[in-house]
């Protein structure tokens, strides 16, 4: 069948199975737009900034596991995704981004609304192409998903010119691809998984360390069934939270630096660390001179580059962390009864102390409300089964720490880039994916003003997500380092002429609630959570001042964790 | 220490660019680069020397690995190999004395004078890099107009070859 280039684009979308395109045209991209038009298959969003558009795909991809798909037009359009190309890349999310460019005859000529978009985007990118060839367009469009969804999965950016779009070729689209320079490996090696169940099984002071690559390969389950055999004490990173249930008697919450006591002790303490999906990020190791000085570390990455990249590795196992896990638990099974039992039940002993400390308790106050409390009330409305994204700062942490997941997939944030302005367009993505769900936005009075015009997004795609705002009128997570680090000099961190955010989203044809009194937190939010057809966006004033504990800070070890005022003495005297 | 790593990767535009891109974004050395394309159109080739760590050199080879465009790699200073680098200067032979002592040191390094005008002489010089180093440093009696080198071009000793699959 003979089609017209953005025709063949449109058509390879449909045959990829996508569902919805999020995107934003321009004159670049009209030739593509009209073929979006004349079809009715693929649903487009209509953002009102390209930087949304990545994002709500992006926040499809995460909660779906399948690629995001955006369409923008060159120049500015392309520029305005970077942020969100970025944020994808640096999370490993699945994502392929469509740029119109200006027509071949035109580039390199500085034209009207021209970018070099792959030169512009390249270190932020899986892999990109420059569509060069209209006949090339379907084979060239199979290979982005195949690179965006396999391996270590990312976002990847096919550039096309407007002509390109213009002129027709036979439209074929493959149905899979062989590259010869890209071959990731999924299966793990057998000899390396058997050596690295071998120091497991000679542990007695273990942990089990997960991360975001668990939840990209659906090894929740796997990992779940793992910690059963061993019932070796677990923790996660903020990327993998819920792929191992919070409720797990053996998980013991978030590491890092906002972290609890017990999981940061049990990683400086431990003799052996499995490593799984994780990447040894600095927000996770602390000072990489302090961390974990004992322990002999098990890796399972699909990265091979992961591995081994800040902390020497024992035994490095490269391969998908589901295909791996499945087959060291089958292994397991025989030879679990090797693990020394008394040592590790000692181990536990320990770690029962370390989470005497209650790391995450905070105190009320019955005349401001506490931001922690927010979240687990939260947490109690939505029965712990909304997907939850945020966007960047304290209240991300305090999400992370407070809502407790149980499931993977459902806790969504830019965790590597550390992006403000993802949790709404996120939250957009999500809910269109799961439009039945309860889609929450914890976000802040600073973070959630960057993708702030998305709201009429919604509105026009009827979205009813509860954007949660945690507003201290300061850019919490700055003001709190200013305060421990530079001496309470508050050097732009606070939020002066803030909109009035009921006015602000009830102009923009939405429900807006504001809560000031802690005693009328809980009837907010029930209120706010009853209308289930409604996006609701809740103002809750919260204390000014309220700081995230526990706390690393910079240049320390797992074994120096800044406890929450209280508890600092007590602290301190231990360490001496 | 120095390494020599040898690179196949497609034949597409911007592939180098990736590669350097690489090297600056994650800040490693680069002491030379240089690509052209095989017998094969649809694959390049490139000699990378670098300097780093062991585990430097592995993260370099881990990223280059990861680059879409890489099909195979190998840093052949693991095992026996050769390196070679062409360079080529041009010196002023104003008078007899000049041209003949230019003319000596030429052959003495075995080296070839490829251009001739009334004041200058072009020489080819190929060799280790020490070689070309050593042609050089020879040279310090006559005064340089110009001079450019290669960079070295890599292969490894005996049968280890670095080939690519066949196209699928």
């Amino acid at each position: 069948m003979i089609l017209k280039g953005a025709d063949i684009l449109v058509r390879c979308l449909q045959d990829e199975g996508i569902e919805y395109i999020f995107g934003y045209p321009g004159g670049a991209a009209l030739h593509i737009y009209d073929a979006v038009y004349r079809q009715d298959k693929i649903k487009h969003i209509l953002v009102r900034h390209e930087q949304g558009a990545t994002h709500a795909a992006d926040g499809y991809a995460r909660a779906t596991g399948k690629a995001g798909v955006v369409l923008v037009t060159s120049g500015p359009g392309v520029t305005n995704t970077v942020t969100g190309i970025a944020t994808a890349f640096m999370d490993s999310i699945p994502m392929v981004v469509i740029t119109a460019q200006v027509s071949s005859h035109l580039i390199g000529d500085d034209a009207f609304q021209e970018v070099d978009t792959v030169g512009i985007t390249r270190p932020c990118v899986k892999h990109n192409f420059l569509v060069k060839d209209v006949n090339q367009l379907a084979e060239t469009m199979k290979k982005a998903f195949y690179v965006a969804t396999s391996g270590r999965p990312g976002p990847v950016v096919v550039d096309v010119p407007k002509d390109i779009t213009a002129q027709t070729a036979e439209y074929k689209y493959p149905k899979t691809i062989n590259m010869r320079s890209y071959q990731p490996r999924t299966k793990g090696h057998i000899k390396q998984i058997e050596r690295g169940i071998e120091i497991l099984l000679q542990a007695k002071k273990p942990i089990i360390y997960s991360g975001g690559g668990v939840v990209i390969a659906n090894a929740g389950p796997a990992l779940t069934q793992l910690v059963d055999i061993l019932k070796f004490p677990s923790t996660s990173t903020l990327m993998g939270l819920g792929a191992i249930p919070a409720s797990n008697p053996c998980f013991l919450g978030m590491l890092g630096m906002h972290g609890t006591y017990e999981s940061n002790m049990a990683m400086y303490e431990c003799d052996v660390m499995l490593a799984i999906g994780a990447r040894f990020d600095d927000r996770v190791t602390g000072e990489l001179a302090k961390f974990s000085p004992n322990s002999k570390i098990v890796q399972i990455d699909i990265d091979p580059a992961s591995i081994g990249k800040n902390v020497a590795v024992e035994v490095p196992i490269v391969g998908d962390c589901n295909e791996v896990l499945l087959v060291m638990n089958e292994q397991l099974k025989t030879k679990v009864d090797k693990i020394d039992r008394a040592a590790v039940e000692q181990w536990w002993e320990i770690i029962n102390q370390w989470k005497t400390k209650d790391s995450l308790a905070y105190d009320l106050d019955d005349k401001v409300i506490k931001p922690q409390y927010v979240v687990q009330k939260l947490l109690e409305i939505t029965k712990g089964d909304a997907y939850i994204t945020s966007d960047v700062g304290q209240h991300q942490m305090w999400a992370a720490q407070y809502y407790t997941f149980e499931q993977p997939r459902r806790w969504i944030n830019s965790g590597g880039l550390g992006t403000m302005g993802f949790g709404l367009p996120a939250a957009m993505g999500v809910q269109l994916a799961f439009p039945h769900e309860v889609v929450v936005c914890i976000t802040g009075d600073a973070s959630i003003q960057m993708c702030l015009q998305e709201l009429s997004t919604c509105l026009q795609y009827g979205l009813p997500i509860k954007i949660i705002n945690l507003n201290n009128q300061y850019m919490g997570m700055v003001r709190q380092w200013q305060e421990f680090f530079y001496d309470r000099r508050y050097s732009h961190s606070y939020m002066d002429a803030l909109p009035d955010f009921v006015k602000l989203a009830e102009s923009y044809g939405h429900i807006g609630m504001r809560v000031e009194d802690p005693g009328q937190v809980d009837d907010v939010l029930e209120a706010a959570f009853s209308m289930k057809d409604r996006l609701v966006f809740v103002d809750v004033i919260t204390d000014r001042t309220e700081n995230v504990y526990p706390m690393i800070a910079a240049g320390k070890g797992h074994n120096e964790m800044h406890l929450k005022p209280g508890d600092q003495d007590a602290q301190e005297r231990e360490l001496a | 220490m120095r390494r020599i790593i040898a690179v196949l990767l497609e034949n597409e535009s911007g592939a180098l660019s990736r590669v350097a891109g690489l090297f600056s974004a994650r800040g490693y050395n680069i002491e030379s680069l240089t690509v052209a394309p095989t017998d094969d159109q649809s694959l390049s080739r490139m000699t990378i020397v670098t300097s780093g760590t062991d585990a430097i050199i592995e993260q370099i080879t881990k990223q280059l690995n990861k680059l879409i465009d890489v099909v195979k790699l190998r840093d052949l200073t693991e095992g026996r190999h050769l390196g070679r680098e062409l360079m080529l200067v041009k010196v002023c032979a104003a008078n007899i004395d000049q041209k003949d002592e230019i003319k000596r040191l030429v052959d003495i390094f075995r080296g070839h004078i490829i251009d001739v005008t009334e004041s200058t002489y072009t020489l080819e010089m190929t060799g280790s890099s020490e070689k070309v180093d050593a042609f050089l440093e020879a040279l310090s009696q006559i005064e340089l107009v110009e001079v450019v080198r290669s960079g070295i071009l890599g292969i490894s000793r005996g049968k280890n070859a670095l080939k690519a699959p066949p196209l699928s």
